[in-house]
């Protein structure tokens, strides 16, 4: 119980900003046509890419001097959350693509 | 960047600091407007250019400004391995999703939603050693943040396999017992190490073996649920990745982050329920996966499939006044939404009113028939939503069901019995004439018969969907 309090009053901030951004996630989203599924989910696929900055800080720790194990797989997560975020917003931008040609 | 521009509670801060947060930020203040943007026809690409800007804000002033703990900056070398890892990540990235078919982007979007659980997993794997044990609180959101990254990863990965017709689906009764054992054994393994009070170093096994542990229960979770449900799954996996990237958020105390990452995994959700909704079934009853293996209990007489001529097909269309092409993932697999649409196209020049009905879950992706139809150049405003459409379905002359099944299904308003039971559907039945393509006599996803299919308003046209379209035409052209 009061690792919990601890907790809570650590990231007091934090979790301020989870407990509204739920709500924000849910209405921004709502009523959304089915129309953009597709390319909604793959953008919010896009932005969940944000662990890239994770990735940068991690490996902007790590001791270069050597390879390491740590080092190593760091890379990997940058290499894959970049991945993450470029494939994903390069893939939504072409679909959207192809729905505006339409409305000519 | 480094003088300092004032301090809070007796802790000096640095102008670069201090932009650093500002920076992050603007980035989360993008992501809800991209999103938001994202939300409308309109807007939706514009949206989607916000939320790209504001990632590379977001990791252009983390690479320049972040301080480590010794309150450097990051040093050159390791600037250097991280642009070029970028850069690696950047250049695969943009060709694979520039050279992809569009038909193929179902996988692609899987693929890259499996890459980001594996980094979330990978930073909360290298992050545990850090990690500070009496914290419980902040050992939970690293464990977490693994765990649930690793299940999107290997997950996702599975999704990909399946959509990309490399895996098939694995059902039995044992995998129920089994997956609920795993998880059990998963948390059960987390919430040990969260209260055994050892050093990270002395628990180095324990978070390897947790992490293999996860990506199993990703992979077998995955395994059962296939065809109608991938929608749901794949926007499932989704809100995973943003929720983990957001558990990372925690560790870095970083708001960009946890604000992204949570934004994510509750539009993520919210699109997951919309689904769940529109087959009327629970996500609990998608996860465990009440389809197929179920007892059928339709196991009446259903009378003759009854085929019909191209000619009689053509001529039948030709002279309608009003036409619904309800497309499945059959069209997907075909192909055939360019020839499609060329059926489409010659009918409206003969005056024929054409529209195309669109289940909520039809095809393998939430949206897959919109983006399939786009790609052919059908123009959107003839692409109708099921509740829309369904009111005008008695006074339609020919409703042409192109490898759908289950989303035209009487049964699941006539059969209380039926697994299907329940689940909106489009009301095909209640025009004047059905013409369903098929590939072959086989039954749906769902393995229950469909008595649209013997009913005596309905004319089967057998073989590939594209070719038969293809031969329609030709037909339609010769009139």
């Amino acid at each position: 119980m009061e690792s919990i309090l601890q907790f809570f009053f650590t990231y007091k901030e934090a979790i301020f900003i989870i407990a509204l951004s739920v709500f924000l996630g849910i209405e921004v989203i709502s009523n959304v046509p089915s129309v953009l599924h597709t390319p909604l989910m793959s953008g919010a696929n896009a932005i969940s890419g944000v662990i890239i900055i994770g990735g940068i800080i991690l490996v902007g720790h790590a001791d270069a001097s050597h390879l390491s194990l740590e080092l190593g797989l760091g890379v990997l997560a940058v290499i894959f959350g970049t991945l993450n975020v470029v494939g994903g917003f390069v893939v939504t931008d072409r679909m959207l693509e192809m729905f505006k040609k339409k409305k000519k | 960047m480094n003088e300092i521009i004032g301090t809070l509670n007796g802790v000096p801060f640095t102008l670069g600091e201090t932009l650093l947060e500002l920076s992050y930020l603007l980035a989360a203040l993008m992501f809800v407007f991209g999103l938001k943007l994202l939300s409308h026809p309109e807007t939706a690409r514009r949206g989607n250019l916000w939320a790209a800007a504001g990632m590379l804000l977001g990791m252009l002033t983390t690479l320049l400004l972040h301080k480590t703990d010794s309150g450097n900056a990051i040093p050159m070398a390791n600037v250097w391995i991280i642009l070029a890892a970028i850069g690696v990540g950047s250049v695969v990235g943009w060709v694979v999703a520039l050279k992809i078919k569009m038909t193929a982007m179902p996988q692609l979007v899987s693929l890259y939603n499996a890459t980001g659980g594996a980094a979330s997993m990978l930073v909360a794997l290298l992050e545990f050693p850090n990690a500070d044990m009496s914290n419980k609180g902040s050992v939970l959101v690293t464990l977490l943040g693994m765990i649930i990254g690793a299940v999107a990863f290997s997950g996702s990965m599975v999704a990909y396999g399946k959509l990309d017709g490399k895996v098939g689906d694995i059902r039995s009764g044992l995998m129920k017992y089994v997956n609920m054992l795993l998880l059990i054994v998963t948390f059960g393994l987390a919430a040990w190490m969260l209260f055994s009070n050892q050093t990270p170093a002395n628990l180095n096994w324990a978070i390897y073996l947790l992490m293999v542990l996860s990506l199993l229960y990703g992979v077998l979770f995955v395994m059962p649920i296939g065809g109608a449900d991938m929608p749901v799954v794949i926007s499932l996996l989704n809100s995973f990745t943003g929720i983990a990237a957001a558990m990372a958020g925690f560790i870095y105390h970083n708001q960009a982050m946890i604000l992204g990452g949570i934004l994510v995994g509750a539009a993520g959700t919210i699109l997951t329920v919309l689904m769940c909704r529109a087959m009327n079934r629970s996500l609990l009853n998608v996860i465990i996966g009440a389809f197929g293996g179920g007892t059928s209990s339709t196991a009446t007489e259903q009378g003759e499939m009854k085929e019909m001529t191209l000619s009689d097909a053509a001529i039948l269309m030709s002279y309608s006044q009003s036409v619904v092409i309800v497309p499945g993932y059959g069209l997907a697999v075909a192909q055939a939404q360019h020839a499609c649409h060329e059926l489409d196209t010659l009918l409206s020049n003969k005056g024929v009113n054409v529209r195309y009905a669109i289940h909520p879950v039809a095809g393998r992706m939430p949206g897959h028939m919109n983006v399939l139809l786009a790609e052919a150049d059908v123009p959107y405003g003839q692409l109708v939503e099921m509740d829309a459409i369904n009111p005008d379905m008695p006074n339609t002359d020919v409703v042409v069901v192109i490898g759908a099944n289950d989303v035209v299904n009487p049964a699941a308003i006539t059969d209380p019995g039926s697994p299907i039971a329940g689940m909106p559907i489009i009301r095909a039945f209640e025009s004047k004439n059905i013409i369903v393509m098929k590939r072959g006599r086989g039954k749906g996803y769902a393995g229950i018969e469909n008595e649209l299919f013997f009913g005596e308003k309905t004319h089967l046209l057998f073989g590939n969907a594209k070719d038969t379209l293809q031969k329609l035409v030709m037909e339609i052209k010769s009139l």
